[in-house]
């Protein structure tokens, strides 16, 4: 049933997709580990973990997509579930620095000495395991996401509204988590780390292996997403994204569908966190900032939304820029990315992956498409879906 | 009258928004089997009556019972909708994105909970009477276009295969025929006789040449409640029903 599950989703799309990630993960380790530094074909451990991290993005994008595209459930605080996640690991990889602190206490993490705490809290304990902290890496923002999802979705809270909760929810964390008392390490949030899995968290092995791995999960979160979307629960969601009301009288509890995608979103952006926090070697507060997750949705909306594919691609492709400008017009980037936004929502309504079909439906004396009105009533549905999520 | 051996069963429903009184004490009884036609001038409160036998609206006051023992105001939508009462409303709301195929196999009997949609496969069965129902509404040829590409007539007519798909007891039908040919007009007319019988359908319809050619009983509402009852060319005569709606 599984394994049923899982061929459903696929499709050429999502071939080309786990193609693409199967050669990363092949061809970035070897190029590092293997290829000569001097070889114009190496590549720097400072690039693998960039790329890395870029991949921990694409996998909160394609999160975010599954929520936003397929349900119409504009997320603005997605980043607080990838933060979750994040201070999950975080978590775990505090209690293995152990008496190699500054303060060299083998329990407590610096900032609790510091802080001139004489134990442990109760919900830091149990994260010495790593098995603890990978499923806490889901519970903790699953129940999250299931606990606001449940209210919001059965209080019948849709469109800007939600958007604006989960754009509160998000800045409460931000709030929270800056306490120095609620005992996740304050402004200065978690770093220092030592070891993961009894492995050094700076050897270049360790750094292949952490970017293998979220190649892994982003291929199989991929398959997840395209499988459930492949489902009839997708077209469910897709089918109350448009036509909630109308899915109801069908009777369809639209709310324990939203509940699902939600969660599993979350869930998903959850382990992006997770994978983030090794690689670069931080989690703090600012990552539940409101910026981060309105980024994250232009990553989906540079990519196209309700694509898959596009939010991984969107991730990115704007990250890659991000790098660049601030390096090169550190002062300009902020610009650069509001100005993207723009000229994608006027020009590329589908993402740079819809971009493909709209141009060849505007090319003079080749037809696209065989029914010019389903070219045209596509559009009109695509945007009364957008002015709904907006 | 009992309420036991009615299919649907509406006493004395009112409705009141910001003080504007949409439904005052509506009482209706639907046998099963039967089809109805409701007829009334805008704002007679048409479609509230639909929003609360479907639960969308809750009723101030009154009783309304699905097969004499269920009360339908203390239910969701749909809870309500999985008792076996379909909806079509007065714009045709088809997926637009999905297949015509798509848009039947999601309205089609099943089960609605997620965990069994996530893994649901398509038996034979349900094959054959998506077939049989692409047959009923003419859309065989049409199975895999986009919904939203289909012409405004296919579009109802796929709203309304789609409701049959859902196979309920009672079938509320807001405007099918509202900007439809007359042949489109005449064939909706037999579709509709044909499925009833098997179903309980109520129409709610402008269009007088539409419920002539249905030929069942008349419910004629104004301002909320009942004014008249009975065939089509008795409620017509009915001097009250001519001042209020047919007159003018």
């Amino acid at each position: 049933m599984l394994l049923r599950f899982f061929l459903m989703g696929l499709d050429r799309k999502a071939g080309i997709v786990l193609t693409i990630l199967a050669i990363l993960a092949v061809a970035v380790p070897a190029m590092t580990l293997w290829v000569p530094a001097d070889s114009p074909f190496h590549l720097s451990i400072f690039t693998v973990s960039l790329l890395g991290k870029y991949l921990c993005f694409a996998l909160l994008a394609l999160a975010l997509d599954l929520v936003w595209g397929y349900c119409g459930i504009l997320s603005l605080g997605h980043a607080a579930f990838f933060a979750l996640g994040g201070y999950a690991m975080g978590m775990y990889l505090m209690r293995q620095i152990g008496p190699r602190g500054v303060y060299g206490n083998p329990v407590l993490p610096d900032f609790m000495v510091f802080l001139n705490w004489k134990e442990l809290p109760w919900y830091w304990l149990g994260f010495d395991h790593f098995w603890f902290a990978a499923i806490m890496v889901l519970v903790v923002p699953g129940a999250l996401a299931f606990a606001f999802g449940w209210f919001a979705f059965r209080s019948r809270v849709t469109g800007v509204y939600l958007s604006i909760i989960t754009q509160a929810l998000t800045f409460a964390l931000l709030l929270a988590f800056f306490r120095n008392d609620m005992g996740f390490g304050g402004n200065n949030g978690l770093t220092d780390f030592k070891d993961i899995l009894g492995y050094d968290i700076q050897a270049d092995t360790t750094r292949v292996a952490l970017f293998v791995a979220t190649v892994a999960a982003l291929a199989l979160s991929y398959m997840i997403a395209s499988g459930v979307i492949g489902s009839k629960l997708g077209k469910v969601l897709v089918a109350l994204r448009d036509a909630e009301s109308r899915v109801r009288f069908m009777g369809y509890d639209t709310e324990s569908y939203k509940l699902f995608a939600w969660t599993l979103s979350a869930c998903m952006a959850g382990v992006a966190g997770a994978l983030y926090v090794p690689q670069v070697g931080i989690i703090n507060p600012s990552e539940f900032a409101p910026a981060s997750s309105i980024e994250a949705v232009i990553w989906v909306a540079v990519g196209g939304r309700g694509t898959l594919a596009g939010a991984i691609l969107g991730a990115v492709l704007v990250n890659m820029g991000k790098s660049y400008f601030t390096g090169a017009l550190p002062e300009l980037w902020l610009f650069a990315l509001g100005g993207l936004f723009v000229a994608v929502t006027l020009f590329l309504p589908k993402g740079l992956l819809g971009m493909g079909a709209q141009l060849k439906a505007k090319l003079p004396g080749r037809k696209a498409s065989p029914l010019p009105t389903a070219q045209t009533a596509n559009q009109a549905t695509g945007q009364t879906a957008g002015q709904k999520g907006a | 009258m009992s309420a036991e051996s009615t299919l649907l069963y509406l006493d004395g429903v009112s409705v009141s928004f910001d003080g504007f009184k949409a439904l005052k004490g509506l009482s209706l009884v639907m046998m099963p089997g039967e089809m109805r036609a409701i007829i009334g001038p805008n704002g007679a409160g048409k479609t509230t009556m639909m929003d609360v036998i479907t639960g969308k609206t809750r009723p101030d006051t009154g009783t309304i019972l699905f097969e004499g023992d269920t009360d339908l105001t203390r239910l969701r939508e749909a809870a309500i909708a999985n008792l076996g009462i379909g909806r079509k409303f007065q714009r045709p709301t088809v997926f637009e994105p999905h297949t015509v195929w798509d848009n039947l196999e999601l309205a089609l009997k099943a089960p609605r909970r997620p965990l069994k949609t996530l893994t649901y496969a398509i038996s034979r069965d349900d094959r054959a009477r998506i077939e049989e129902i692409l047959d009923i509404t003419r859309l065989s040829a049409l199975r895999s276009r986009q919904a939203g590409s289909l012409s405004h007539g296919q579009k109802q007519w796929l709203e309304i295969g789609m409701l049959l798909a859902q196979d309920p007891k009672l079938l509320l039908v807001d405007e099918p025929v509202a900007g439809m040919t007359d042949a489109e007009t005449e064939q909706t007319a037999e579709l509709l006789c044909s499925i009833a019988g098997k179903h309980s359908v109520i129409v709610v319809e402008h269009d007088m040449s539409f419920v002539r050619a249905l030929g069942v009983k008349v419910t004629v509402l104004a301002e909320g409640s009942v004014l008249a009852e009975g065939s089509l060319d008795a409620v017509s005569a009915n001097q009250q029903v001519i001042d209020t709606y047919l007159g003018r």
